[in-house]
This record gives C-alpha cells, structure tokens and sequence, in this order.
C-alpha cells in the first residue's frame, strides 16, 4: 500500500476516524463457510453516492462511522461526494475552507483536505470518489469484515498514515447534487420470527408496545438492546442454526440482538423477529442510547414496503441534477 | 424429508428437518444444500445448512418467498451430486496454556482430565456443519462422558487453534473470537485459509475427523 509512485493519485490518512474501511454490495453464497455478506451498512446512501458520480452502484467506497477521516489529496484533479447526514469541510491549499453538503459533488485538486468531522444522529456515512479506489478483491468483493479480518488492508479498518490510491482515469463528471434530508426513524417493522412463541405473552405484547435501549455494544456485527427483558418460556437455547441479516435473537439474558453486516452466520438463541429489508438502512443508522420501537407487519406487507423502498431510491436517484 | 417450511423473516425460507441431532437428518440437509448449490437458482445470495436445518437466503429484488418457497418444494435431489467424504487429521496439544477448561471439566463431568483425553482420541468425529466464525467445524458426537455446558459468561477471547467442547459436539476456534465452549487444547495446522480462495476449509460439512495427540515440541515444530 505504501509503494506509490510519484505519477499516482491518492488520499494521505491523517485521521483515520473511528471505523473507516472499504466497501460494496459485499460477498454472496459463502455463509456456509461462516462468511456473512458483510457490504455496507446504508444501501440508499450508497447508491446515492455512486449515483452522484455516474459510477457503477458496486463501485468500492469508504464508509465512515460517527467521526470519519481526515485525508490529504496528492495527484491530478478528481470529483468526491459524500452522503449521509454528515458534517464534513474542504480546505482548499489556499487555507480556504469550504463548509460541505453531503449530496453534492466537489473538485478535489493536489493537497486539498477533506475532513469529515462527524455523522449528525446517524451513525454511518459514504466517501465515493470518481476515480476507482485500487483494491484487491477478496471472493468478488472489497467489503472489510474487520472481525474474520477479511478483505483488502488485512481486512483491517483504515489507520493514521495509510494511503488510499486511486486509478487515472481522468473522466471528468458534472458537479450534481440532490436535495435529500435522511428522514427521522419513528420505529423498525419487523416479521415475528420462528421462536416468536418461546415468549410470555406478557414479553410477547412488550416486545411491540415498549422501547428498547440501544447499548454501546453496537457495530458492524449487531446492536445489542435493553429495557425490557424478554421471558422465554421455553427453551433459552436452539440447537445452533444459520443466522441472516436482521435476526434479533434474545439470549437467556433477555436482551435482544440485532444481527447487522458482518454477523455470525451461526447462532443458538431463539429468534423472535427479523427486521424487514425495507428497514435494515434505518436499523444501521440508529445511534447508542436512542431508543427502538418494534411494529409488526406481516411478509405480504414487508415485500410491499420493500418495493416502495426500492421506488424510493430510484427517484431519489432520478432527482439528480 | 423437510418436515416444515417457514418464512425467516422476508428474504429467506427457513427448512425445518425435525428437533433432533443424527446423522440421518443432517445427511438429508447436507443433500439439499449441495443440490441447491449445484442447481444455482436465480437470486439466491446464501444456503446455510446446519444440523437439522437449512436457511435460503434470496435477494427480494430479484426473486419472493413462494417462488423460492416452490424451488426446495420441487428440487429433485440428484444422488450423483455426492457428499465428498474425507477423513482428516487433525494434531492437538492438550499441555500448559492450552488445556484452558481442564480443571472446570474435571469438575463438572467428575473425570480425571487425563481420562477425559483418552476417551476424546479415541473416537472419530462427524462434521456437522461450518460457520459461526469462517471455517469453524461443529463436530459429533462425543461420547456421553465429555458432555459439559457452556460457560455461564461466554470468554471475550478464545485463542485461534483452540478445541472446544460443547454438549454432544467439539469444536475448532479457526481465529481469535469470543466463544463459550470449553477448551482442552490447540492445534497448530491452519483450519481456514482465506489465501485459498476456491477452498478455503480444511474441514467441510460430511467429513470426518480425528484428532492425534502431540507433544508441545511438536506443536512448536508443525507451527
């Protein structure tokens, strides 16, 4: 990583941020061999920002999460945006700073700085950049999964120092944008699971009616909630079965767990619901200390709100000027 | 063979092959995950097999749950596509730092740890499944004597090369990870290789292991 050569175009670290790495769409078809997906955490936000730049949508990015990185640019002219709801300047050479909006495309020249100071009530946030990241890619992918310590940069997330290079390819692209605010989360629809009558049915109705606590045992792999134990009346334990994106498995404790990202793909706690598609983006975003509130709608209804979802973010990407 | 098909949440069908753990049952899984696999089926983004179930996982852009749902209901299991069965072996040292649960297991079973390790090598075990972390084998059964729950409070960190033992089952910790079973030793061989792109597990579901002792020399010398 550190071989540049003089004629290359790429991003000196100076602040890492709290957990920058690479990713897309992630890898498919290897849970078997206990490799999740992995992929970024936000879909819309990713696409926008691909969107912005005319790229491909699996175009490598760098996700960021609360505080992101401070990178100085070396090379020839290149277009970034950055999406999320995120607070982030560009300090031109000439010391002059330029306060960013996420959604709009900004020229980045030789030794200018972006520093992406912090996500606002959100958690994580997109740096997509014209010029392709230069990456290895591990079974089809650039998705960093820091826990298998899988992907590029040792599967490592990004550190002080590092440089990220970038391609020449030198295609100019429009300075868009879009006006796009990420809406305020009022709860998180779920499907009632397989193990849903492992449950009392006073936990039953609590599981819809209260609000749990998001605790700071929050990351890529899954938000661990409190509040409101849930009383199995069954069994605490299955015999260990496979685990997909959005399980929210209570343990014996009865504090449920949110399976995000990089989860395990194998887990023995009873599943009570999972979290629909059209929600995984809000789920990802939600923050430590804010509270979630479940509300149930059945698989016709998730496939409906998924669609919807899906129209969504194609006219959000049709609105780019 | 499939005894239930469940819904698992909007984008996977959830197969339920029965409550319990033999060989039968996960021979059956182990068929329809290879038969799904060989067969590549539009949209399909996961198929994870465990003991008595399997897991199908889809992209809801491309496909739904009924026209999967219908896909495992009228799979015809091609026999030729074979379990490829291996048996592998695998080294452990069960001396110094790594024996972390001996003293734990000697309580709870009321066996000498020295026993404990007899009857362990003797037997040859079933690999289950794989996953959890990448790589890791769920191995069975054990013999009813080496029977222990997990620990209360899982270990934040089980060291990488660590052989634990759960309930009926055995497993191999192939990285450094939080983990709840309790660990008689270590191996020194590589169990997952990411290097390996097209196969990267020593140890897949249907093989069969066995474990040979070794000397802490020896784990210096393989490592």
């Amino acid at each position: 990583m550190n071989m540049t050569k003089s004629s290359d175009n790429y991003f000196e670290i100076e602040r890492a941020g709290i957990n920058t790495t690479y990713q897309d769409y992630g890898r498919k078809n290897l849970n078997h061999l206990g490799i999740p997906i992995s992929g970024i955490m936000d879909k819309r936000n990713y696409i926008l920002s691909n969107s912005l730049l005319k790229k491909d949508l699996n175009s490598s990015v760098i996700e960021f999460a609360y505080q992101g990185p401070l990178l100085k640019y070396h090379g020839e002219k290149i277009f970034i945006v950055i999406t999320g709801d995120v607070q982030f300047k560009i300090v031109k050479m000439n010391k002059k700073i330029i306060i960013g909006k996420p959604y709009n495309v900004y020229l980045i020249e030789n030794k200018d700085k972006i520093d992406i100071q912090s996500t606002n009530k959100s958690v994580y946030g997109y740096l997509s950049i014209n010029e392709d990241i230069i990456l290895d890619k591990f079974w089809g992918s650039v998705s960093v999964n820091t826990k298998a310590k899988i992907g590029p940069n040792n599967g490592q997330k990004l550190s002080v120092n590092q440089k990220i290079i970038l391609s020449h390819k030198n295609n100019p692209v429009p300075l868009a944008k879009l006006n796009y605010v990420n809406s305020k989360i009022e709860y998180i629809r779920v499907i009632k699971s397989t193990n849903f009558d492992f449950f009392s049915e006073k936990s039953k109705k609590n599981f819809f009616n209260k609000e749990f606590k998001i605790t700071k045992l929050l990351d890529r792999m899954g938000m661990r909630l409190e509040g409101n134990r849930l009383e199995n009346i069954v069994n605490n334990n299955i015999k260990s079965e496979g685990l997909v994106k959005g399980v929210v498995q209570v343990p014996s404790d009865g504090n449920p767990i949110i399976m995000l990202a990089d989860h395990g793909t194998i887990g023995g706690y009873p599943k009570i619901a999972n979290v629909i598609s059209a929600d995984f983006d809000k789920v990802a975003q939600m923050t430590p200390g804010a509270y979630i509130k479940f509300k149930a709608v059945n698989l016709n209804d998730a496939e409906k709100l998924f669609k919807f979802y899906n129209i969504e973010t194609n006219n959000l990407v049709n609105q780019i000027s | 063979m499939i005894k239930n098909i469940l819904n698992l949440g909007d984008s996977s069908v959830y197969c339920d092959f029965g409550v319990e753990v033999n060989r039968e049952i996960n021979n059956n899984v182990i068929k329809y995950f290879k038969n799904l696999k060989e067969k590549k089926f539009d949209g399909i983004t996961n198929i994870t097999p465990s003991y008595n179930k399997l897991i199908v996982s889809f992209d809801l852009e491309v496909t739904t749950y009924s026209k999967v749902k219908k896909i495992i209901e009228n799979l015809e299991l091609e026999e030729k596509i074979e379990i490829e069965k291996k048996i592998i072996e695998i080294p452990i040292c069960c001396e110094n730092n790594f024996k972390i649960d001996y003293d734990r297991l000697e309580k709870i079973l009321n066996i000498k740890f020295e026993k404990l390790l007899e009857i362990f090598f003797n037997d040859e075990y079933f690999c289950y499944m794989t996953g959890f972390i990448a790589g890791m084998p769920f191995l069975g059964d054990t013999n009813k004597k080496l029977r222990a729950k997990r620990l209360d409070t899982p270990r934040v960190k089980v060291p990488k090369g660590s052989v634990g033992l759960t309930e009926q089952f055995c497993n191999i910790y192939t990285y450094e990870s939080p983990g709840g079973w309790n660990i008689i030793g270590n191996t020194p061989i590589k169990i997952f290789n990411k290097a390996e792109e097209n196969n990267p597990l020593l140890i897949n579901p249907g093989d069969k292991v066995k474990f040979k002792r070794i000397t802490q020399d020896e784990y210096d010398k393989i490592k």
